[in-house]
């Protein structure tokens, strides 16, 4: 019996190590968390059924949303690692809202990001995982990458089946839609220590609301399709560069 | 100190069990080099750069290295209708190479359910020195090229899901991936790398020109004298030894009122760019009549003769080389295609190995 208890006692310790030893993160690990939740007016969107209204008074519902979400890195006091990944969030793929990077031990103010996908990437040849082609974020007639896709119908809108339809693109001159933004941490999470034994959890709001306005009014009912480079485009990414905010952190 | 009876015996399976389960992952990885012990690498290739000539615009091949079999891979993909919806249009049907990869007498090419295309197929061959492709310079690099005829309703139609599942079940095409890139993995970033890897190697160097001026043979009189009246009166556009400088320029041609094609002005969105299409190179020009982007003139005479007396010169955006159009005699026009016919490329067209078969 004392042998017995003598096993699974070893077992039990030798599980517990076990355990613990595979979920410590390693360097090297992915230890920070992004979950990205696209809300109107902080309520997280339905696809299709869900009618909002902008601040032009315009009705309108949302069939697709996607936008990439690349490089993103924390700064602060420590030096940001500056590691390249892409991801493509799909509103419609709830799997594609979270994702997670490694960030080395240090203490951290701010995350930063780029809404689409760099220039480079733009010139550079058929790209693979969040970047294929198969996605279809990719513009076959004239190079290049849509940063973001808003989808969707409005009584308003002028177009076949009441459609709306925002492709959002263009990475270079003065019609450029690349946008880095920087968020700084609120005062209740900053800063922001990230220790090797703990992973962290960093949840951004994007609000489509501001997507129609701030600094630009873009009315449905004047311009419901935008899936070309140019001023217009620049417009859209204009406003939709401020529509992300750190909502909360939740350490794990 | 144990003494192990069988219900022991149970708890350390059970332990066993556990320990295994942890140990699995580097137990996969040593799978994975094992695996790779009958990996033969590809053989590397290098891009013909014909002495003398300037370097390529971009260096293709940076993030695709050339092989042997990727080319050989690229190569069945190029004529593989398979990868067009109905199976009747491969990359080929529109770029044929005894038309040096162009379209052969045809102004527009013909595509899914008796469609036509809306522009005149350019040839393939020394895509490494050019900047952009297309007539409106809309693709930025070789590898991404294939998805716009690919996808195109009037070109191949196809669905890229159901072309690379055609691959992935067919008996070929995982080897040929494995053997062009290491694994039997097929995704659009392969398929693209591998046909430009084919295309890309397309050098037309081989003329009766490259000879000329390689010592290793002579022009004619009539060609030596349209030789003179080329340098003096097309070749600040169609800049030697790729005969174009890949530059953007209108014309003078009256707008298709069909098409309404604007050129470059849809890729930049810049007025200034109203009408204005790529230079075309005018090596191994006499075989892919007809020429100009829509494919208006069926013959070459008719080419030179727009530069001499059929270009509108009203149009704003009308390239100011052009203003007073071309002063090109008779006798001039009548050298300058024996010269044209120098330009060439038998053995580039007749090369089996950029032949199907």
């Amino acid at each position: 019996m004392k042998n017995r208890m003598v096993l699974y006692g070893s077992f039990f310790t030798l599980l517990c190590l076990v355990t613990a030893f595979s979920f410590k993160p390693l360097p090297g690990k992915e230890n920070v968390q992004f979950t990205f939740i696209n809300t109107v007016k902080g309520i997280p969107i339905t696809l299709n059924d869900s009618v909002y209204t902008n601040s032009f008074g315009e009705q309108y519902s949302i069939k697709n949303l996607k936008y990439y979400i690349s490089n993103i890195s924390l700064s602060g006091n420590t030096a940001a690692d500056k590691k390249e990944n892409f991801q493509l969030v799909d509103e419609g793929s709830e799997g594609s809202k979270t994702f997670s990077i490694n960030v080395k031990p240090g203490t951290y103010t701010t995350v930063n990001f780029t809404i689409g996908v760099d220039s480079l990437h733009n010139v550079s040849g058929a790209q693979s995982g969040a970047l294929d082609p198969m996605n279809g974020m990719f513009w076959t007639w004239n190079s290049g990458y849509i940063m973001a896709k808003l989808e969707g119908s409005s009584p308003v809108s002028s177009q076949v089946n009441n459609r709306f339809e925002y492709h959002i693109g263009g990475f270079s001159g003065p019609n450029n839609t690349v946008k880095k933004i920087s968020l700084p941490f609120t005062i209740h999470h900053s800063p922001l220590i990230i220790d090797p034994a703990k992973t962290v959890t960093i949840v951004i709001e994007a609000d489509l609301d501001k997507w129609w306005q701030s600094p630009n009014d873009i009315k449905i009912s004047t311009t419901p399709v935008c899936t070309t480079p140019g001023e217009l485009a620049k417009k859209i990414a204009d406003n939709y560069s401020n529509i992300f905010s750190v909502k909360t952190i939740v350490k794990n | 100190m144990l003494k192990i009876n069988l219900k022991h015996k149970a708890s350390i399976l059970v332990l066993a069990f556990v320990m295994a389960v942890f140990a699995m992952p580097y137990a996969f990885k040593t799978g994975d080099i094992k695996k790779q012990g009958d990996y033969i690498p590809p053989t590397p290739l290098q891009l013909t750069i014909p002495a003398g000539w300037p370097k390529p615009a971009k260096n293709i091949y940076a993030t695709n290295p050339l092989t042997e079999q990727g080319f050989q891979l690229g190569k069945k993909l190029f004529y593989d209708g398979r990868l067009s919806r109905d199976g009747n249009f491969p990359c080929a049907s529109c770029h044929q190479q005894f038309a040096a990869f162009a379209s052969y007498d045809h102004d527009f090419s013909h595509g899914f359910n008796n469609s036509f295309t809306t522009r005149n197929a350019p040839p393939l061959f020394n895509l490494a020195w050019m900047p952009l492709l297309h007539w409106d310079g809309g693709i930025n690099h070789i590898e991404v090229q294939p998805l716009g005829p690919l996808a195109a309703k009037n070109e191949m139609a196809a669905n890229l899901d159901s072309v690379l599942l055609m691959m992935r079940k067919d008996t070929a095409y995982p080897k040929l991936f494995k053997a062009a890139f290491g694994s039997t993995l097929i995704n659009s970033q392969r398929m693209l790398k591998a046909l430009a890897q084919f295309t890309g190697s397309i050098v037309s160097y081989n003329s009766k020109y490259d000879k000329v001026k390689r010592g290793e043979a002579a022009f004619s009189i009539p060609e030596q004298n349209g030789y003179n009246v080329f340098k003096a009166k097309c070749e600040s556009c169609h800049k030697e030894p790729l005969f174009t400088d890949y530059s953007f320029r209108n014309n003078g041609m009256a707008i298709n009122t069909y098409l309404n094609d604007f050129g470059r002005m849809r890729i930049t969105g810049d007025k200034n760019d109203s009408l204005k299409f790529k230079v075309p190179s005018l090596r191994n020009i006499i075989l892919t009549f007809p020429y100009m982007h829509d494919g208006r003139f069926y013959s070459i005479g008719q080419a030179i003769d727009h530069y001499r007396t059929g270009i509108i010169t009203t149009q704003p955006t009308l390239d100011t080389a052009l203003k007073n159009r071309i002063a090109i005699s008779n006798a001039e026009k009548n050298n300058l295609i024996y010269f044209l016919y120098t330009l060439t490329d038998t053995a580039l067209v007749k090369n089996p190995r950029y032949a199907e078969h």
